[in-house]
């Protein structure tokens, strides 16, 4: 990339007419699409918080055996209240933050397709993550039927009150649905429709097909949650019968409803990861991305093949022998395209000028948890064995080696990754190593001990188990605290060098991108000129330019 | 306009649950119908229909003269489409009123209801956008601004049309 390229664009920040230029743009109603952006992921952060804090409640109450720190209604409500926090407000509004600051830019778009659309989206999330948490006010606590909220037990309502924790849950459920759907059909139609000229399918960043692939998901499959939380909510609240089987409902197709976006929705998550991962590498380990393209379709053939796989969720749930054999099938075969990515990722570190930045660390990291929750994962594809651990504490950790080891540490990443170019200063990179040694010793401790109970047979959702399972637990929950204590240097960090870090340079990586060419932060409406792209995005080591100028060029 | 179809295709992903859950109960019920209750009257629903099919063509003819920038034209078909649409709506309205049985009579009473009243809402907001895209065309100037709405509220209201085709065969014409 040439300097010439680099300094045709723009390097300050123009505010537009009638807006803040200050750090009071994030708390209006901005349509700009990097505010929203930062919006968001403060926003999830926040929860993330929230729902670390009962995380540490839960790992409090299972250092011992006994039910002694909190009792089990109380403890039915933190974990459903963590996994509905941890999920619907922190992991899909903090990756629509990010794809929100990154896919503009990225293209070569001055802002979302429909930035007012964009707006709304985002503001319906701390509106619903009010009522959300509203529900630890009301009679009866929160909803206690998990974040999966089975029916029957979801329909239970012992204080008789219309306003209940399950019927706040259900409301926010289906408000953060109507969201992610705006959402999905805002970034879908910038992707489509705003590329700038020259930028092909086949020179789109991975992280933008991942983003894309990840929303297409939550067209096709978030509609069918939504209308199963509907029908749930009018069982609760008004007396019919749909999923209540003394009505003559049937309890199971909740469960289909739910499996069918809900299995998909770890894809949600875990694609833009994939992105973050594909970004990540080529820059830190200097060198292209291998099989460029493999890694770019498969993206789409997981979100294809996320669409037959619900039903593995079911395999104790009454399901006929055929059906398991199909889905346990379509389960593996998902492995394949994810393995490509994994295969990719090694081949385009091996052999690199490999840089351990914060970034890179939390991308190697998450890399090796994702290794260690495919295996698992691939374990639990199979009926004979997912049946034998059927809600046992192995589930428990496979999930959280997915949705902590490899989606949090991506974050984190991206995080890192991208924070010189959202907020003009470095991060501190001390603090920035800390932070990762203490997440992932932490992680580890904290979910590789479920492995081990869940193989001895220990339940999920207790507060209280067998002395045999005490050795374990103590680990995992010693583990928690650490992961607990992990987030204070990030804040520190954040927080500090945001405040005061040293000023950042519009490329502090030497990175390929079209994020990179504009100034840190970019200013309103990201490019003074929209480039015409001329090349790939992981050309690493080669010397043609990414980006053409209409007045460079005019001037030649 | 793609934006819209986008969200089109996810609507659709509704309806499809609401219709797969109305199947998955009709065909696993030992008592489908409420006590009493021996059937749904098809005649009006019927008629209805025939009126809510026939203003997908009205509306596209308001949008040819549109086309042909002839604003009345427009308007006159315009306005047939919400009143064609209001009449479903009163239909639909009287047909409830005179049901004997509620939302919570069982699957049959719950699925009856939530599918005829997401429909209904639907059919409610394609009017209401109608009406706006109406008080546009009013707006000197703003024949060129209209246009795209037009297209996108008349594609709304034969994705409406289309679902309650099937809505009609799966819940009158399959008892």
């Amino acid at each position: 990339m040439s300097d010439a390229t680099l300094t045709a664009l723009p390097k300050t920040e123009q505010p537009h007419p009638g807006a803040p230029d200050n750090w009071k743009r994030f708390f209006t109603f901005s349509t700009d699409h990097k505010v929203i952006g930062i919006q968001y992921i403060v926003t999830a952060f926040f929860f993330f918080l929230i729902g670390g804090l009962l995380a540490m409640v839960m790992r409090g109450e299972l250092i011992t055996p006994a039910a002694d720190l909190v009792d089990r209604t109380v403890y039915n409500g933190l974990f459903t209240m963590h996994g509905t926090i941890m999920l619907f407000m922190w992991t899909f509004p903090f990756l629509n933050g990010l794809a929100n600051y990154l896919v503009p830019l990225m293209i070569g778009a001055r802002d979302m397709a429909f930035p007012k659309l964009n707006a709304v989206a985002f503001w319906m999330v701390p509106v619903f993550g009010v009522i959300l948490m509203a529900s630890f006010l009301v009679p009866g606590g929160p909803s206690q039927s998990g974040w999966w909220a089975y029916p029957p037990v979801s329909l239970q309502n012992p204080t008789g009150n219309l306003i209940n924790g399950q019927l706040l849950w259900l409301v926010a459920v289906a408000l953060s649905g109507i969201s992610s759907i705006l959402g999905a059909v805002n970034i879908v139609t910038t992707i489509v429709r705003m590329r700038a000229l020259g930028l092909g399918w086949f020179r789109m960043p991975v992280f933008v097909w991942a983003v894309m692939s990840a929303q297409i998901i939550q067209l096709f499959g978030l509609p069918a949650l939504t209308a199963g939380a509907v029908m749930l909510l009018f069982d609760l609240a008004v007396g019919t019968s749909f999923f209540n089987p003394a009505g003559g409902g049937d309890p199971v197709l909740y469960q289909h409803f739910f499996w069918f976006y809900s299995h998909p929705a770890v894809y949600v998550i875990i694609l833009p990861i994939f992105g973050v991962f594909s970004e990540v590498f080529p820059v830190h380990a200097r060198k292209p991305l291998f099989g460029y393209p493999f890694v770019a379709v498969s993206s789409l053939v997981i979100t294809g093949l996320s669409g037959v796989v619900w039903v593995h969720h079911m395999f104790a749930s009454g399901t006929p022998d055929w059906m398991r054999m199909l889905f346990m099938f379509s389960t593996m075969l998902i492995s394949v395209p994810t393995g490509v990515k994994v295969f990719a990722w090694v081949a385009t570190v091996w052999g690199g000028k490999i840089q351990l930045t914060t970034p890179m660390l939390f991308a190697l990291g998450g890399l090796v948890m994702f290794l260690f929750a495919g295996v698992t994962g691939i374990m639990l594809a199979s009926a004979p064995f997912d049946i034998h651990v059927n809600n046992t504490y192995f589930v428990v950790g496979h999930f959280h080696y997915v949705i902590y080891g490899a989606a949090v540490m991506g974050a984190y990443a991206a995080i890192y990754h991208w924070f010189p170019k959202m907020t003009g200063h470095m991060y501190y990179e001390g603090l920035g190593k800390l932070h990762f040694a203490l997440t992932f010793i932490g992680a580890n401790l904290n979910f590789f001990p479920m492995h081990p109970l869940g193989l001895q047979g220990m339940p999920r959702r207790v507060a209280s188990y067998d002395p045999e399972f005490a050795f374990w637990n103590v680990i995992a929950s010693i583990g928690g605290f650490i992961l607990g204590l992990s987030t204070l240097p990030f804040i520190l960090n954040i927080l500090s060098s945001w405040v005061q870090g040293k000023k950042a340079p519009n490329n502090p990586w030497r990175a390929i991108g079209l994020e990179w060419l504009v100034s840190s932060p970019p200013p309103h409406e990201n490019f003074a000129e929209i480039p015409v792209v001329v090349s790939g995005p992981y050309g690493y080591g080669s010397n043609e330019p990414l980006v053409e100028l209409a007045e460079s060029k005019a001037a030649e | 306009m793609f934006g819209f179809v986008v969200f089109l295709l996810s609507e659709t992903v509704i309806f499809l649950s609401f219709f797969v859950g109305y199947i998955v109960f009709k065909t696993s019920a030992t008592d489908w119908l409420p006590p009493g209750v021996e059937g749904l009257e098809v005649r009006s629903p019927a008629i209805a229909t025939a009126i809510l099919v026939s203003s997908s063509f009205v509306i596209t003819i308001a949008e040819r003269y549109l086309h042909r920038e002839n604003l009345w034209g427009f308007r006159s078909f315009w306005l047939l489409t919400m009143v064609m649409g209001s009449t479903f709506l009163y239909a639909q309205a009287m047909e409830w009123l005179s049901l004997p049985f509620g939302f919570t009579a069982g699957t049959f009473g719950g699925t009856f209801y939530l599918l005829t009243g997401f429909h209904g809402l639907h059919v409610l907001a394609g009017i209401v956008m109608q009406g706006v895209m109406l008080g546009r065309s009013f707006i000197p100037n703003n024949y060129a601004g209209g246009e795209h709405g037009v297209a996108s509220t008349s594609l709304f209201w034969h994705f409406v049309d289309v679902i309650w085709i099937v809505l009609f065969a799966l819940i009158y014409l399959w008892q």
